[in-house]
């Protein structure tokens, strides 16, 4: 085992050790697991929006050769209980119709389970699948929010109205900051749908046998996915073990208790024999979650020297046709950093949750928190312009300073540290605005319209402690603590339990960086264990940014009590006394006398083979839960410079500069992959991306063809840096930056696009930024 | 992302591929690059009962000049075409087909006996004047570019014929302009127009504009050609004649245009791709006058 006498691996771009086995194809996704005897599962799904169903006959499909079985929702009557909405808002009441992995007796949105064909090899089970007779009456769609909310159609008719709960989060008086305001304006924005969209689909393995069922399973909550399962077939919880293998990316669309893991368990229990279902794209478009689909009337009021006074948001969210894990509360998590970076006495959300027959929404990267970046940030602009100040001027009027911090802003939450001002110095050393104002001038005088676009934003992660989320707290009803095993084995090899469940972010690398340093070891000798339920104590998953801040603390904390009592295996076998014994150089040795120390292979000797000190057990390793005193508030400025062809309405992104904190940095090289992706994501809404269903509900952008991620060829090279603030909320210093880069960016885009039409007369536009759009809001300008 | 079940062959001539074709009936197709086909067969809007495989067929991927024209075999792929700059406005289209992969396995002739109308090859080969050798178990027979397009996705082309060569007037002298509109690099065209252009002292002595993704076919501008023809080439010539472009077309709305829209980007895409035609031209030096934009 090497040892390490290096400067501290915390803070440095280490390569990913998770990049070898991706980059050569030795990586182990759900696909390439292979199990004797196993039945592949199509899925019958519903071409109608909304309809009863009739009948279902599977007698020509079950006729096939290799086909094993045809099951539908009745067939599944055994069930524990429909699809779980796990939290919702507090304190309010949820409408939360039955979800079933298979329907019972309607479909209410396009590709709705039907029925399940189970047979030999994929490509039978997918023409079996075409064979299964499904007789349709079809019912009337609602697809447009605003109708849903107005009445009849009702997706769900048995609740006699499409409205799912009315959630509000005040804060400050309201009434008295408009009053005190001398201006206020009114925009409607709209935040459209999109999809997660990540390169591996989902899919199920699941193997039921001896009365215990393994699922292998493309998700980044393993352990909400075992319980739900559980639950739902009935099983004792210890007796169900989920494994997500490799995980291609999840963006927050495999943060879900699907009905495919449902029902994979359950037939692979009725066949006894393992059941594998593998998504295919046009699936993963039509069914796998999708995000945002927010209509806001924002109101924001201020005096005439820029300062806001009141800033009011009313949210109508489009849930779809049902409630899935987070649903109803995915916009409340905007609510909580509505406001911004901005010191205003009075905020309020207000949201409306709506049922529409379209795929249910829940949490999509950053979940609330892009569409709460978007409004302030557009008003802010907005505001600039009606008062004549200049956009970053105002902005500085308003934000939090740093030595207000930690603040206490009117949501009710305390920001954690911030210095706003500082990232905006920054990203101005990058950014010559002057020289900028001078090329956009002579720019235009050649017809090609440029425009620059920022946004100061903060956002809320580290999900989340129980103190304000808990059942006592303003929040979810739960607190969401993250757990750690740290082992070390008897060559002083260490293996570490995380209960988070990386998908893609290198979290390998920094956790082992993390527990590298504390033992002096070198990275490469700690192995980093998720995902699997088995192995590590109980977990929580990966979402919310939540992964280095709450289960790297974790592991922190975990590998603080290993140190600890190697410290006093190591005092005693230098007969020092354990405060005086520090790691320095790769070694435990005595303050003071370098020379004379032991290895972690020396203690870890001891510890297993050797005489521990009296009163101690053997053995090196320890467990914690971690319940993070706050949340943790990562910021930063981001600039976008677009050029507009005023003839035909398309954007072109043709700089992008982001100034991120996210505390003190464990890896930049993977804070600069989480914001480049961020970004990426950010621009792909503003300007590309957009799930979309004609007026009956039919799905239109079902393919990558016509849904428009963006690729390299659109993308400029992002510029990025970095401030430090740590922070405060754990001892590491550190804020998540997963999703930061898409909270940020739509913002920026829209604001550049706004900033280069406004000589063509346009002050506002609404996303996706598509050149149609754009160039109708040119046409309706001049005229 | 399954595609149905279907029988395959890959005959070791073209006679075998013929007779296979022939025998397979209506529900026979035949495979090359398979960029077209496949995806289509993946999302089961296309369900062949059996695939005549040609691509590895030999001496049908030529790329030849024989004295006033191009001789380009039907399995030449996008890639090779947009590599041999000498073919001009072809090897410009060609080098914006969808993405590297995909030029690396698509073949002329698979993209132009698909007949799709946003495709970028139809419009080009019928502003050229090109043709196409098909053959059957008759024999070889010429189509003009004219004739093959029949509409959406349906060609001259019968069942058991093998697009087999597709020849173009090599036009040498002209200038070019290949000027496509879409939202992502790798898109179909929303609106594209090609233009060639002919110029004698300063004035248009021919030129022919097609337009990709107006129509079920691709189609000509014979209002904007007509309104450019024996003008002097100026900036408000081609404003005038780019004005007529839409003219007489009826495109079909989709996702991110309306048809007005596209009648909108077809004038300016026009508009562009006359004047780069008028820049790269010979016989334009010596224009009397009107700076080009």
């Amino acid at each position: 085992m090497s040892v390490h006498a290096e400067t501290p691996h915390v803070g440095r771009a280490l390569r990913r050790k998770e990049d070898p086995r991706l980059i050569t194809g030795r990586a182990r996704y759900i696909d390439d697991i292979v199990l004797p005897g196993t039945l592949w599962a199509a899925i019958v799904r519903s071409p109608e929006a909304h309809a009863r169903i009739v009948s279902i006959d599977g007698s020509a499909a079950l006729a096939r050769d290799g086909i094993h079985a045809v099951y539908t929702g009745e067939d599944m009557a055994d069930l524990g209980g429909p699809l779980p909405m796990a939290w919702a808002p507090p304190g309010v009441e949820v409408n939360n119709p039955e979800h079933w992995p298979l329907a019972r007796g309607t479909v209410n949105h396009v590709g709705d389970a039907v029925a399940v064909v189970l047979g030999e090899d994929r490509y039978a089970v997918v023409d079996a699948a075409e064979d299964v007779l499904v007789e349709y009456d079809p019912l009337p769609a609602v697809v447009d929010p605003e109708a849903a909310l107005a009445g009849a159609p009702f997706v769900h008719e048995s609740l006699g109205t499409n409205k799912v709960h009315e959630w509000s989060l005040p804060g400050g008086d309201l009434e008295a900051g408009f009053a005190e305001a001398e201006v206020t304006l009114e925009r409607r924005i709209v935040n459209h749908r999109i999809a997660g969209a990540p390169i591996e689909p989902r899919g199920v393995l699941a193997d039921y046998r001896a009365g215990a069922l393994t699922l292998y399973t493309s998700t980044q909550v393993p352990h909400f996915v075992r319980l739900f399962v559980a639950i739902l077939l009935g099983l004792s919880e210890e007796r169900v073990r989920v494994i997500a293998p490799e995980v291609g990316g999840g963006f927050g669309a495999k943060l879900q208790v699907y009905g495919e893991e449902i029902l994979a368990g359950w037939a692979s229990r009725r066949t006894g024999r393992p059941v594998k279902w593998i998504e295919t794209r046009t699936e993963n478009m039509a069914v796998t979650h999708q995000g945002r689909d927010q209509i806001s009337q924002v109101k924001i009021g201020a005096k005439r020297d820029g300062t806001v006074t009141a800033y009011h948001v009313r949210i109508l969210a489009d849930f779809g046709a049902y409630n899935m894990l987070l649903t109803p509360l995915i916009p409340s998590l905007g609510a909580f950093v509505m406001g911004g970076c901005y010191k205003i006495p009075a905020v309020r959300t207000d949201i409306v949750g709506v049922f529409t027959n379209k795929c249910p929404t829940d949490a999509i990267r950053g979940a609330g928190r892009p569409e709460a970046t978007h409004m302030i940030e557009l008003m802010m602009d907005q505001l600039a312009a009606e008062l004549d100040i200049d956009r970053l001027e105002l902005r500085r009027r308003n934000f939090i300073a740093p030595e207000d911090f930690p603040a206490a802003v009117a949501t009710g939450v305390v920001y954690d540290s911030g210095n706003y001002a500082g990232t905006l110095d920054k990203l101005l050393e990058h950014v010559d605005l002057d020289a900028f104002r001078r090329e956009q001038e002579e720019l235009r005088t050649r017809g090609v319209h440029r425009g620059i676009g920022f946004s100061t934003y903060t956002e809320i992660c580290g999900l989340a402690p129980s103190r304000i989320t808990g059942p006592a707290g303003v929040g979810v009803g739960a607190g969401l603590w993250e757990s750690a095993l740290v082992r070390v084995h008897n060559t002083g090899a260490v293996t570490v339990y995380t209960g988070t469940s990386p998908h893609g972010q290198g979290l390998e690398t920094a956790f082992a960086q993390i527990v590298a340093d504390k033992l002096g070891v070198d990275p490469s000798v700690v192995e980093v264990v998720h995902g699997d339920t088995a192995t590590g104590p109980e977990g929580r998953g990966t979402y919310g940014s939540r992964s280095l801040a709450t289960g790297g603390e974790a592991i922190a904390k975990a590998t603080d009590k290993v140190v600890a009592k190697a410290k006093q295996i190591v005092a005693h076998e230098l007969e020092a006394a354990p405060e005086d014994i520090e790691v320095a150089g790769g070694k435990f040795s005595v303050r003071g006398s370098p020379d004379k120390g032991m290895t972690l292979t020396d203690v870890a000797g001891v510890a297993y083979i050797g005489a521990v000190p009296e009163g101690m057990e053997p053995g090196l390793e320890e467990t914690t839960f971690h319940d993070p005193e706050n949340f943790v508030f990562p910021f930063g400025a981001h600039a976008c410079v677009v050029d507009v062809e005023a003839d035909t309405g398309k954007v072109k992104v043709v700089r992008y500069v982001a100034v991120d904190d996210c505390g003190n940095p464990v890896n930049p090289l993977l804070i600069d992959g989480q914001v480049h992706g961020g970004i990426a994501f950010g621009i792909g809404q503003a300007l590309y991306e957009r799930i979309h269903y004609d007026e009956d509900g039919q799905l239109v952008t079902g393919t990558f063809v016509d849904y428009a991620l963006p690729t390299a060829a659109e993308l400029p090279s992002f510029e990025t840096d970095r401030t430090v603030t740590p922070s405060p909320s754990n001892s590491m210093g550190v804020k998540g930056v997963g999703e930061a880069g898409t909270i940020a960016a739509s913002a920026a885009v829209t604001n550049a696009v706004i900033d280069a039409l406004r000589p063509l007369g346009v002050g506002f536009i609404n996303m996706p930024l598509s050149p149609m759009r754009v160039w109708h809001a040119i046409e309706e300008a001049k005229s | 992302m399954i595609p149905a079940e279907f029988d395959y062959v890959r005959p070791e001539s073209l006679a075998d591929a013929i007779q296979a074709l022939e025998q397979g009936g209506e529900d026979a197709k035949l495979l090359a690059g398979g960029h077209s086909l496949i995806p289509l067969m993946k999302l089961r809007l296309a369900a062949p009962t059996l695939l005549v495989d040609i691509g590895r067929l030999p001496g049908l991927g030529a790329i030849q000049r024989d004295n006033g024209s191009w001789r380009i075999g039907a399995l030449a792929r996008h890639a090779e075409v947009a590599g041999t700059a000498e073919l001009g406005i072809v090897a410009r289209a060609a080098g914006t087909i969808a993405d590297p992969q995909v030029r690396n396995r698509g073949t002329i002739g698979g993209s132009l006996a698909h007949g799709d109308p946003a495709s970028d090859l139809p419009a080009v080969l019928l502003a050229l004047e090109g043709e196409v050798t098909v053959q059957g178990s008759s024999g070889p027979r010429t189509v003009s570019a004219a004739e093959l397009f029949r509409d959406y996705m349906e060609t001259a082309i019968g069942a058991g014929e093998v697009l087999t060569e597709v020849r173009l007037p090599a036009l040498d002298g002209w200038g070019f302009g290949y000027h496509k509109f879409n939202r992502r690099s790798e898109d179909w065209a929303m609106v594209a127009v090609s233009a060639v252009v002919k110029a004698t002292d300063g004035v248009c002595e021919d030129v022919r504009i097609g337009l990709t993704n107006m129509g079920s076919v691709p189609l000509r501008a014979p209002a904007a050609e007509a309104a450019l023809r024996g003008r002097p080439l100026n900036a408000d010539s081609i404003a005038a004649a780019a004005a007529q472009a839409a003219d007489g077309t009826d495109p079909p709305a989709d996702l991110n245009a309306s048809a007005d829209y596209k009648r909108h980007l077809v004038r300016v895409l026009c508009a562009r791709a006359l004047q780069e035609a008028c820049r790269t031209a010979s016989g334009i030096a010596s224009s009397p006058g009107g700076e080009l934009a």
